[in-house]
This record gives C-alpha cells, structure tokens and sequence, in this order.
C-alpha cells in the first residue's frame, strides 16, 4: 500500500491540470504526452522489424 | 419437396452465399502473404483485446452499480480497469488507423473494410462521451453541463440530451457497445474475405490500373 501511494505521489492528482498554451492551441499537458506517445509507437510500428518476418522471407 | 424448391429457400441461397464468400479456411487461414508480419497489425488486434477488457469490465460495473465503483476498492478497481482499457483501446486504433492510412488500405475494393473501421472509430468516440457522462459523479456533472451548448447548437439535443443519465447511460451500455462490437465484427469478416492490403510494390500492374480510372 505505501508502494502504490509513494508511486501515486509522483503525480499530483489533486492539484489543477497543467496546460500548454501556444497561439489559439491550448492542450493539457497529459493529452499532449498521449499524442507524442501515439506518434512514437507510429514510427516505431513501421520501423521496427517484425520478429521472424526475414526467416520467413528466406523460407519461400 | 422437390430439389428445385430446397434450392429456392432463403436459407440455402444464403448458406450457399456464406460458404461461397467465406470459406471455413478463408475464416480461419492458417497462413497469411508476409506482407502481413507487421506492427500495424499487432496495433489492430491490441485493439480488439482491448475492447474485449472494456465490455467485461462493463458487464461487472452493470451488474454490481455506481455506488459499488465509487464507494469500494474493489469497484474502483473494475472502473479503473475499464478506464484504462478503453485508453489503449483508443490508444492501439489511432495507431493502426494511421497505419492503415499510410497503406492507402482501401485499395483493390476494400472501401467498405476501410469504412467500417472508421465508422467503429466514431461509434467509439460517441461510446467514450457517453461514458464520460454517465460515471455519476462531478466530472460527469461537469462534463455534460460543458458539451450540452455544443450539442445544442449542431440541433441534435432535442435527440440526444446530455444533460439525461438515463438516456446517455442506456446509450453508452446498450446501442452504442452494441454499435462498436457489430461493426467491429463486420470489420474483421470483411478483412477475412478481402484480405490484408497488399504493399504497393507487390502488384504494380493493378495499382496502374487503378490510377488510371
């Protein structure tokens, strides 16, 4: 239990959320990670080599 | 009866359709091209799991009620695991979408698959809303008093009143999981009959074709 609110601690959740403001765009901070998290696993989906998809290759 | 009759009933015209679209090995395929050992995919059925985890956890919350997941560990538990799945859920289809939109999958006639999968993506957003609005609670309160004005202003409120638990919670536990799950299913049988999109490289001579219509 003291784990769980020790790691609860490292985001305050209590508190009001965090913005980014830039021109007429306002984001939380949270959505903005959200979107930046979904572009990284973008690039690393067609990116990354498919396990066992060369051994494949060589098999035909 | 006679054979000709047999061959004229509804249920032998569409079991013949059945078999002839969707054979039990198109089904359930035992191979697939290589083309198909890909992340996007992984992302797409990491959505489907998702989804499963979302309508279990669903099914609990219905049965056991608001005042069980607001007031007991256990309950906030379930309704955590609801949150959190339906956030890889979304999480796993905007990164499939993106990859299917990358691989222009609506090519060799699969518009209707391509349609089906982004119909499920706004059947989902409208499914997540009226989550939103029905937790019972103060962000709830808040959230529908915030999307009433815009809902208001498109015409659809006279329909579709935010502002009505009752109405917002039968919409999210009843016809819209209903919605997401048929054409998720859809979704996944089309792709079965049509197959995976191949890449561009491997059938030059159809993607001059279609470009040339």
């Amino acid at each position: 239990m003291a784990f769980i609110l020790s790691f609860a601690a490292l985001i305050p959740l209590d508190s009001l959320g965090h913005y980014i403001h830039w021109g007429w765009v306002e984001i939380s901070v949270a959505n903005f990670i959200i979107i930046v998290l979904m572009i990284a696993a973008f690039i690393a989906a067609i990116t990354a080599p498919f396990p066992g998809r060369r051994r494949r290759k060589e098999n035909r | 009866m006679s054979t000709s009759e047999i061959e004229r009933q509804w249920t032998t015209r569409l079991r013949h359709r059945v078999e002839g679209k969707l054979p039990p090995e198109k089904m359930l395929p035992d191979t697939q091209p290589n083309y198909v050992s890909s992340w996007i995919y992984v992302f797409g059925v990491a959505t489907m799991s998702a989804l499963f985890v979302v309508i279990a956890t669903g099914c609990v919350l219905a049965i056991r009620g608001p005042q069980w997941w607001h007031g007991s560990a256990y309950g906030h538990f379930i309704n955590s695991l609801h949150l959190w799945s339906v956030e890889i859920f979304f999480f796993a289809m905007v990164v499939h979408l993106w990859g299917k939109f990358a691989m222009a999958a609506w090519r060799g006639g699969r518009a209707l698959t391509w349609m089906t999968g982004v119909i499920t993506f706004l059947a989902s957003v409208a499914t997540a809303f009226t989550g939103y609005v029905s937790q019972s609670n103060f962000d709830s309160q808040w959230i529908s008093t915030q999307a009433k004005d815009g809902i208001n202003a498109t015409g659809a409120g006279a329909y579709f009143n935010v502002l009505n638990l009752g109405q917002m919670l039968m919409w999210h536990i009843v016809l819209l999981p209903l919605a997401a799950v048929v054409l998720t299913a859809l979704h996944i049988v089309l792709v079965r009959i049509k197959g995976v999109v191949p890449p561009f490289e491997e059938n030059p001579v159809v993607e001059n074709a279609e470009v040339s219509q």
